[in-house]
């Protein structure tokens, strides 16, 4: 099986190599042969996917059958290992990630492939370029971590087992979320790296990436969230986002990507930032590689330390390659990304997209400056230093403050110009209301002054409500419009508003996610912890809740023994809910593992942790976490990723209207 | 005269908001906050699992007690938040603090996002100058009136630009 492994990926190798080279040779010289040619390059391209797929799945095959042969399922998996988690071994460790990896860029490469009639030229450009970061993956793979190395001297009767913190659910689907976004960024920079080489004329190459962008975006938001979540769930101490090297890594990528699906916009309806928009997708595909960089080399201290290795310099040299190269024709062909329009008015959507990009991009910047700090201080004086949530709180809070006042702002503002006296009309209410959350959040409690968290969660409230505000106050002028066009009810004629241009009010369902988030990670400043020993009746309160220890036991299965707690949560006098913290320890890997339960509403979550047994009593310490409106991010990530499968949505064909209809509104805003 | 009604209200509205936003700002006095919080929340666990000293689980962790306690004892010596942090620094290094501090050249990693947003700005500002700056491009002589395909075009753009 190993052999078929083995020989499946230098198969591999050699395809994407003539994909690439014949790809190259057919559109660098034109010719009666070279259509022929180009041809034999797209298949060569097609049958990559199918000879990686089996790679892949050999791989997974032998973790199901537990061939300990090879020494990547004897690190990654155990006889007694669930089935699930034997599946996702595929991604549990480098060796496997990276075929998966090049598997779905092998997949993306074959839509893309399949697809090629849209523009046989441009494509054939995309498909050699997916080809050559293809040969890079298979080079690693071949050469520097192959899945299918064998293990030397007597065969182990059982495997090391997959590290304790990637046995949980989620562990299944995050991977492949996160690298469905990361790779996924390859094929919109295929096309923009095909339009640069080859001057392609006018837009058509950023219509046929849209959705492409689009798809891509959403897996990598759900990836970084589902990431958030795991975190959450499963490292136990109480919260979601630690400002990691690793969990920085896959931020960077999406906010460009962010920054790229706005500002293309202006490129599209403008014809404005082409130079700029070049770079954004160049900056977000080298930022995603930069991700897997940090993530495999080790390079950068991380909780994600089961992924390091020695292949960082491969990384190295391939981001020093991607960079050159892209220069290079940016440089060559740059003439050709003029701007068509000028700019009219400050006030205007162009602007505040030029803003949005600004701020986005300071943020990538930050995220970048604080992880790579470390670095940088120890080689300028001889020490690193640590750079973590604090800098981070203090630094990219005001930044996201800002964006989300842009967020709320944008949709309100008219391409070309806007007037101050629109702007002030469609801005009152949403103003207004923002205001009185604030003062309602300080009539509360919410002191601003005792410390500058809650000044920031209260600026959060405020903005997080002027977004969600505009954007209902948008939906709603947009319908009624349509209303007394129609005769439709306000519902009705909203969603036939929706209808009419779905990116538009798909992008702002999604606005209406990013506030509902912030919603969610405004009550981190109101968190509250206490831990405390637990015997048999003992009690401990946080604030409604009293918990009363019922039990402590333990229990043993073949792929770990376990100890917990059975805790009664009581609210008031009445009993809510029997909730289970719990520690494992597993038997394969001798790796100990706390089990956080989660009670959540969408006023808080209860978060109870096992933290250890006292040595001198036998009685468990248990750990209380009150984090209040947490429920709401994931909430919100689910309207985001909702909206951004509406926006995904042809748009309905516009309603020819015959007669001119008199129109006593004000327009409501215009376009994207 | 509409249009006038419009803006006074929205103006006293705002002059209400504003003077009861700044009315609850100013009420009360700030209450002595949770010191020992707030320091274990400026320093990191030196035990390798990269978390904060408060929020450090790691399973059989010989170091998060330990620190938490030498804090708990820094308070209790009426030391002040410098005083405590500087302990830890002579004990565990300087990678114990959980940001740079803003001496020398760590005050260049508080410094670089400033400096980069006023940078960025400056450019924002520069190129948005530069645009509106550039020539409308000038009408040609004998203007005909455009058909076809041509029209097409003006009709879609036109549509793209107002569409609602």
């Amino acid at each position: 099986m190993s052999q078929i492994g083995s020989f499946a990926l230098l198969l591999a190798l050699a395809l994407s190599t003539y994909s690439f080279l014949a790809g190259i040779l057919a559109l660098a010289r034109p010719g009666p042969g070279s259509e022929r040619l180009g041809e034999t390059a797209r298949r060569a391209g097609i049958a990559t996917f199918a000879v990686v797929f089996l790679a892949a799945f050999i791989l997974v095959i032998s973790a199901f059958q537990d061939n300990f042969s090879i020494a990547y399922i004897f690190h990654h998996s155990n006889r007694d290992l669930p089935a699930p988690y034997k599946f996702a071994t595929l991604w549990s460790g480098q060796e496997g990630s990276l075929p998966f990896w090049s598997l779905l860029l092998s997949a993306y490469g074959l839509v893309l492939r399949l697809r090629h009639k849209t523009d046989a030229r441009l494509f054939a450009y995309a498909s050699a370029i997916i080809a050559a970061v293809q040969i890079f993956f298979l080079l690693l793979l071949n050469f520097a971590a192959h899945p299918f190395a064998l293990m030397q001297g007597e065969l182990p009767a059982d495997g090391a087992g997959l590290n304790p913190l990637l046995q949980y659910p989620e562990m299944v689907i995050h991977p492949p979320m996160l690298y469905l976004g990361y790779v996924g960024f390859t094929v919109p920079f295929a096309f923009a790296l095909g339009a640069l080489i080859m001057r392609y004329p006018g837009e058509k190459w950023i219509h046929i990436t849209r959705r492409w962008t689009m798809v891509t975006w959403a897996f990598l938001t759900c990836g970084v969230f589902l990431g958030a979540h795991w975190a959450y769930s499963v490292l136990g101490w109480g919260g979601y986002w630690g400002w990691d090297p690793v969990e920085n890594a896959s931020l960077m990528p999406w906010l460009t990507g962010t920054a790229f699906l706005h500002s293309v916009m202006m490129q599209e309806k403008r014809g404005m930032l082409k130079m700029w928009n070049m770079w954004l997708i160049f900056a977000t595909f080298w930022l995603a590689i930069l991700g897997t960089f940090l993530t495999r080399s080790g390079i950068i201290s991380s909780v994600h330390a089961f992924a390091q290795s020695s292949i960082g310099g491969w990384f190295k040299w391939f981001l020093v390659l991607t960079l050159v190269t892209f220069t290079f024709f940016f440089f060559k062909n740059k003439s050709h990304l003029r701007s068509e329009h000028k700019l009219e008015s400050l006030i205007s959507r162009e602007s505040s997209f030029l803003f949005n990009n600004l701020l986005l991009l300071l943020a990538c910047f930050t995220v970048l400056w604080g992880t790579w700090f470390p670095l940088i201080s120890e080689y300028v004086q001889g020490n690193k230093v640590t750079v973590g949530p604090p800098f981070y709180n203090n630094v990219a809070i005001p930044v996201a403050l800002l964006l989300l006042l842009l967020t709320a702002v944008g949709p309100l503002l008219a391409w070309r110009k806007t007037s101050v006296e629109s702007l002030k009309r469609n801005f009152m209410w949403p103003a207004l209301g923002a205001i009185a959350v604030g003062i309602l959040m300080m009539v509360f409690g919410v002191r601003p002054w005792k410390d500058i968290s809650y000044f920031y969660a209260l600026m959060a409230a405020m903005l997080a409500a002027l977004v969600g505000l505009t954007v209902t106050s948008e939906f709603i002028r947009g319908g009624r419009v349509i209303a007394r066009h129609t005769g439709q009810n306000l519902l009705a004629s909203m969603v036939h508003l929706f209808h009419r241009n779905t990116r538009r009010y798909g992008g702002y369902i999604v606005h209406f996610g990013v506030a509902v988030v912030i919603i969610g990670i405004l009550g981190t400043p109101f968190n509250q912890d206490k831990e405390k020993e637990m015997g048999f009746g003992d009690k401990m309160t946080i604030g409604p809740y009293t918990l009363v220890c019922e039990s402590y036991t333990q229990d043993d299965n073949p792929n770990y023994s376990n100890e917990w707690a059975i805790i009664s949560v009581f609210r008031g006098d009445r009993k809510i809910e029997t909730m289970y913290p719990e520690r494992r320890f597993y038997k394969a890997s001798q790796q100990p593992q706390t089990l956080p339960r989660i009670r959540s509403s969408y006023k808080e979550d209860l978060y109870l942790t096992y933290e250890g047994v006292n040595e001198a009593t036998g009685r468990p310490i248990i750990k209380a976490h009150l984090n209040p409106l947490v429920m709401w991010i994931w909430v919100g990530v689910l309207i985001m990723i909702g909206g951004t499968v509406l926006a995904l949505i042809p748009n309905a064909a516009p309603v020819r209207v015959t007669a001119p209809a008199r129109i006593q509104a004000a327009p409501v805003g215009a376009g994207d | 005269m509409k249009m006038t009604d419009t803006n006074a209200t929205f103006r006293r509205s705002l002059h209400v908001a504003l003077l009861c936003l700044t009315v609850f700002a100013f009420l009360g006095a700030s209450d002595e906050g949770a010191r020992f919080n707030r320091l274990g929340h400026r320093l990191m666990c030196v035990c390798s699992c990269n978390q904060i000293l408060l929020e450090c689980n790691h399973v059989g962790c010989t170091y998060s007690d330990r620190m938490r306690g030498e804090l708990m004892a820094g308070l209790d010596r009426g030391e002040n938040d410098d005083l405590t942090l500087q302990d830890f620094v002579q004990k565990y290094g300087p990678t114990v603090l959980a940001a740079p501090t803003g001496t020398g050249f760590n005050r260049v990693a508080w410094i670089m996002p400033f400096l980069a947003l006023v940078l960025g700005l400056l450019t924002t500002i520069f190129i948005v100058r530069a645009w509106r700056k550039r020539p409308a491009l000038a009408a040609p002589g004998g203007v005909l009136p455009v058909s076809g395909a041509e029209l097409e075009h003006f009709r879609t753009q036109a549509r793209k630009d107002t569409q609602i």
